[in-house]
């Protein structure tokens, strides 16, 4: 279908995009890469007024090394950082989740940004940038991951808030990684996903870090199975029996894809993989 | 209404548009490059592929005014008017398509992949060609064909491995 009529404004600074989102009064939307609104406005379930596009505003763009953390652009695309060498060196995990969202084409346009913005239970970055501890930079503020993801669709920004990048610590760095995500078909969204990393010392596992992906209506922490794993042997039975607490404190959807009690195992199951394949076990 | 410069196939347009016009509209009812199907509304489906900048991108998630100050290539632009691309070429070779409703963007998305990767494997033809959707052919021979089109362009641009 056409998209309904709506106004279009690529400001080229900051206070103008913000300007212009504050005078659109909630009716404005940002557009990032479109992969997410293209198809909303489509199927006419989204209807603002005006849309600012942001690709113009230098502050979004690019992967920046800063001492202690690397700062990744909201508007850098997926298919960037996908390839970035920052992203590479410290934050693989983030590469290699980036790399099974949607397809090339989307990949091309889509921006992790926009995936964060857009908080789907079911996007893949969140709940990686919820394990890495990442800080969200927006126009205003900075916001922590775990205070980012409000609800279903639904993230911690107000109406005029632009989000910049995220800064990524590089606490991990040199850490095992995996995302393991799990879908029927090609480009389809994951019915679960688990993002994994371990820091291993002789044989045993020093440190676990494990995000679900929808296992609820935000991304959540696997803390049980962390704790479980601390300075136990890096082994697939220590991840097996471990990774049966996966589901605890989660509250998956049941739809089209799978029931709540279908997530519930696969969270379980997939979170071994991820673990042993994190620790190269 | 917002102003677009855009080259479309190696032509410069100036035009007003529509902010809603999607990229896919303009391309077909503007400029008349119907060679570019509308698949669906989901942006699943990848018919609409065409490159921006020489990367692929589905131009029914695109609005016409993003394309402002882009160069875009269609499925028009790859022939020369005389002779088939290669790519074409190898899906009437392979016989890699039935209705043909899939075929440009699965031109388009294959010659993305092959700008990454010249000699792509099997399953990397298939990774690559995720984003687009054919009801007709079952996928095989338009694997094939992208494999037939990778070698002959490998070749094409190296005689000298060819020959060896
Ligand atoms: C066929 C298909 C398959 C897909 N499969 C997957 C998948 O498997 N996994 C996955 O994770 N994603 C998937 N996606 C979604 C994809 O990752 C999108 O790129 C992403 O969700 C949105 O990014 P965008 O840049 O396109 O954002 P847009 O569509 O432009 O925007 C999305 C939302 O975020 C807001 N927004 C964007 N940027 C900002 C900003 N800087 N500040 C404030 N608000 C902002 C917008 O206002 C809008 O509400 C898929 C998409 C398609 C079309
Ligand atoms: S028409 Fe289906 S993806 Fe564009
Ligand atoms: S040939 Fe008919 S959809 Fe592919």
């Amino acid at each position: 279908m056409i998209p309904a009529p709506f106004d279009y404004v690529r400001p080229s600074t900051l206070n103008d995009a913000v300007t212009a989102l504050r005078e659109a009064d909630e009716e404005g939307k940002v557009l990032a890469g479109g992969q997410s609104l293209m198809p909303l406005l489509r199927l006419r379930l989204a209807y603002p007024e005006v849309l600012i596009d942001v690709s113009g505003l230098p502050e979004l763009r690019g992967v920046r090394d800063d001492g202690d953390s690397i700062v990744v652009g909201a508007m850098a695309t997926h298919y960037e950082v996908m390839r970035d060498p920052l992203v590479q060196a410290h934050a693989p995990l983030l590469a290699a989740a980036t790399s099974t969202v949607a397809d090339p084409a989307v990949r091309h346009r889509g921006t992790f940004g926009g995936s964060l913005a857009h908080a789907d239970p079911a996007g893949d970055l969140p709940a990686v940038v919820l394990t890495m501890d990442g800080l969200f930079v927006t126009s205003a503020r900075e916001i922590p991951a775990r205070d980012f993801f409000a609800d279903y669709l639904t993230s911690a920004l107000e109406p005029d808030e632009i989000l910049l990048g995220v800064r990524l610590p590089k606490t991990y760095t040199g850490w095992g990684f995996h995302y393991e995500k799990f879908h029927r078909t090609a480009q389809a969204w994951a019915v679960v996903g688990v993002a994994c990393l371990v820091r291993r010392t002789d044989g045993e596992i020093a440190h676990a870090r494990i995000g679900l992906t929808n296992m609820g209506s935000t991304p959540v922490r696997a803390y049980a199975v962390e704790t479980a794993v601390a300075d136990g042997p890096a082994s697939r039975e220590a991840f097996q029996s471990a990774a049966r607490d996966a589901p605890d404190g989660t509250n998956p959807p049941s739809d089209l894809h799978g029931s709540a009690e279908y997530r519930r195992h696969l969270a379980q199951v997939l979170t071994a993989r991820a673990l042993a394949t994190a620790a190269g076990v | 209404m917002p102003h677009v410069s855009v080259d479309v196939d190696g032509v410069r347009y100036e035009d007003e548009v529509e902010a809603r016009l999607l990229l896919t509209h303009y391309l077909r009812d503007r400029l008349g490059k119907v060679g570019t199907p509308i698949g669906c509304d989901t942006s699943n489906c990848g018919a609409c592929t065409v490159l921006m900048d020489g990367l692929s991108v589905k131009s029914c998630s695109v609005l016409a005014v993003q394309a402002d100050g882009h160069e875009i290539t269609t499925v028009e632009g790859l022939g020369d008017g005389q002779d088939l691309h290669p790519m074409q070429r190898a899906f009437h070779e392979e016989h890699a398509l039935q209705c043909g409703y899939c075929t440009p963007g699965m031109i388009m998305a294959a010659l993305d992949l092959l700008r990454d990767n010249a000699d792509p494997s099997d399953e990397e033809i298939r990774a690559g060609l995720e984003g687009n959707l054919c009801r007709c052919t079952g996928y095989q021979n338009i694997v094939r064909a992208v494999r037939r089109a990778a070698d002959g362009m490998r070749q094409a641009e190296r005689p000298e491995e060819a020959r060896s």
